[in-house]
């Protein structure tokens, strides 16, 4: 069995912010990791490769700095890595996205001669555009099944067995089988931190580059010209209500304080 | 310019129970529909509907097309996307709105990807550009650290999943819906998934979510006695305590209590943060409460960007002073 999983660099959000002379992203010094789901995801894969003597495979699209992402993948156990690169890529919305990395699926699947025996695992969705929209798409592009939210997965045979969330009360059980493609979420499993030898071996390993011709993509499908979205404009969201700031002693403090709770009608 | 015409909302059910935010996408859909001067139709894949499709004209409606058939009481979701394809394809909508729960997310992007059409999601506010008929979707990204205002390029329809609890509801009293019924012989046995079972999850003993006041702690509070403090200071505003990440972590709060991302999420009457710094996944989970006060030693903490009081200094010595005041005014 083929374990493919999809991962995504995405800059530490918290720290996103907007010139407000330029209206543009301030890209500068902003740390970036790995999506935190996409560690779940990752998790699942090396369980499912020890218990089912799975290969696993790791794949992103990115600039050549999501190599960093792939090599995390490779420390906690993935056994090789993939990093779809080319600026041909660059402003891709989901669609194009799922286009590029089926692609790349497509053409490992081919070079391993694997036809129905595999499993695409990704994290629900990214901490920056939260659209969870990529995993599906791919599936779809793929003619293959998914199964989102997924909280737990067990594989029996050639049976899933698969427990989502659909609204807060309820988990359905699902029984499905492969090929699929799983979007998981955090309550999954907690992922291990990778070994000193994890990484050390990481950092030996080659990561295959592949660009748009690599891939043989359809111009018409990647980057901008494949996306159907764009953003038209990007702003920051609006304060509600204005910082009161209290100063003093402690009991100043709780005094003032309780007059405004008071005022407010809240207390 | 596009041959589509029309607002089409997707009905959204749990076991033929319509859903709360099925009205609210009628509310900003009759609005869509109002301003671009079409009709606004929705459609259902159920099995037991009949009766509760009713009084949905009243709800600003004017079509609903009910495509009923028995194995449409759960969701399958490749016979779902199929059905709701064909029904796209026949009707050619020029919006179409889908809410942003588990369903709707993994609906919609298989049929965006199909039909080769763009798709946003979780959007919070939606306008008709002026001077065009372009759906303008605006959703919170980066965390809700950003806004950002999408639209699609000659791709129909125009498609959203749309955030739930965000748009009103309208009230059109009399109004009256055409309701169009569509029976379907699908099988349960088509889908490619069986349903095994559903397990109704465990009442949680807490609820956070329907708490007035809320009290939290965070890694501030520095000790698991220390945050015994919040527990009193909780009690004597009658309401419940609760907290970030770190106390969880710490063994200091029992994880049901935890806020944010990963936790509850919570919009209080009241809600005091104590010792929290304000990691953006605490404040997604709390920054629509009524009225929030920070108390942390840390001035540039994120928690004071969201809140409406701020007190710079030590929660320790902070706490109890509030409190011995309170219960001044309790008295």
């Amino acid at each position: 069995m083929k374990i493919f999983v999809c991962v995504k660099q995405v800059p530490a959000v918290e720290k996103i912010k907007i010139d407000p002379k330029t209206n543009c992203l301030i890209r500068k010094g902003i740390p970036s990791m790995i999506n935190p789901m996409d560690k779940n995801a990752i998790e699942l894969a090396v369980q499912l490769k020890e218990t089912h003597n799975a290969e696993t495979i790791g794949l992103t699209m990115g600039p050549p700095q999501a190599e960093e992402v792939l090599r995390q993948a490779l420390a906690m156990g993935i056994d090789e890595a993939y990093l779809l690169t080319d600026s041909k890529f660059a402003g891709a919305d989901t669609l194009a996205t799922s286009y590029t990395l089926s692609l790349a699926i497509k053409k490992i699947l081919k070079q391993k001669k694997v036809e129905e025996d595999y499993l695409i695992i990704c994290g629900n969705q990214a901490i920056d555009g939260e659209t969870g929209q990529t995993g599906p798409e791919l599936a779809e592009e793929l003619g293959i099944p998914q199964i989102t939210y997924v909280e737990n997965f067990q594989l029996q045979g050639k049976k899933a067995i698969i427990e989502r969330s659909f609204i807060s009360e309820e988990v359905v059980v699902i029984e499905t089988k492969l090929p699929l493609l799983l979007s998981v979420v955090r309550d999954l499993n907690d992922p291990k931190y990778p070994t000193m030898a994890g990484i050390v071996n990481a950092y030996h390993k080659e990561i295959t580059h592949w660009n748009a011709t690599d891939l043989s993509a359809d111009k018409k499908k990647i980057g901008l010209p494949g996306s159907r979205i764009i953003v038209w404009n990007l702003f920051s969201p609006e304060r509600k209500g204005e910082l009161t700031l209290l100063e003093g002693t402690p009991e100043k403090i709780s005094k003032e304080l309780c007059d405004y709770l008071q005022k407010d009608k809240v207390l | 310019m596009s041959q589509n015409q029309g607002v089409m909302v997707v009905g959204e059910h749990f076991k033929n129970e319509i859903q709360d935010v099925v009205y609210e996408l009628l509310g900003k859909g009759r609005k869509l529909a109002d301003t671009l001067n079409v009709n606004l139709s929705i459609v259902f894949l159920g099995s037991d509907l009949d009766k509760k499709l009713e009084d949905l004209g009243s709800y600003g409606v004017d079509e609903v097309i009910y495509v009923k058939s028995p194995v449409f009481r759960d969701y399958y979701s490749d016979l779902y996307v199929d059905t709701l394809i064909d029904t796209i394809q026949e009707r050619k909508p020029e919006i179409l709105l889908i809410a942003a729960t588990p369903t709707g997310r993994d609906f919609a992007p298989r049929i965006s990807k199909r039909l080769n059409v763009g798709l946003t999601a979780d959007c919070t506010q939606l306008e008709i550009e002026e001077g065009s008929r372009t759906l303008l979707q605006t959703c919170p990204t980066y965390g809700g650290n950003l806004m950002a205002t999408m639209k699609a390029i000659d791709s129909y329809p125009q498609m959203s999943t749309v955030a739930c609890g965000i748009f009103e509801p309208v009230r059109i009293p009399n109004k009256k819906a055409e309701i169009i019924i569509i029976k379907k012989d699908i099988k349960k046995e088509d889908s490619v998934s069986k349903i095994l079972k559903s397990i109704e999850k465990e009442k949680q003993t807490v609820n956070l979510s329907e708490a007035e006041v809320v009290v939290a702690g965070g890694r501030g509070l520095g000790s698991k006695e220390n945050f015994k403090m919040i527990e009193e200071l909780a009690e004597v505003l009658n309401g419940e305590i609760a907290g970030s990440r770190v106390p969880v972590e710490l063994g200091w709060m029992e994880k049901e209590r935890q806020i944010g991302q990963t936790g509850a999420i919570v919009s209080p009457k009241l809600y005091i943060a104590c010792g929290i710094s304000g990691a953006i996944q605490h404040l997604v989970g709390m920054e629509n409460s009524d009225v929030i006060v920070a108390i942390n030693k840390d001035p540039n903490a994120s928690i004071f960007e969201v809140a409406h009081y701020g007190i710079v200094g030590d929660v320790n010595k902070i706490i109890p002073e509030l409190i011995k005041e309170l219960k001044k005014r309790n008295e």
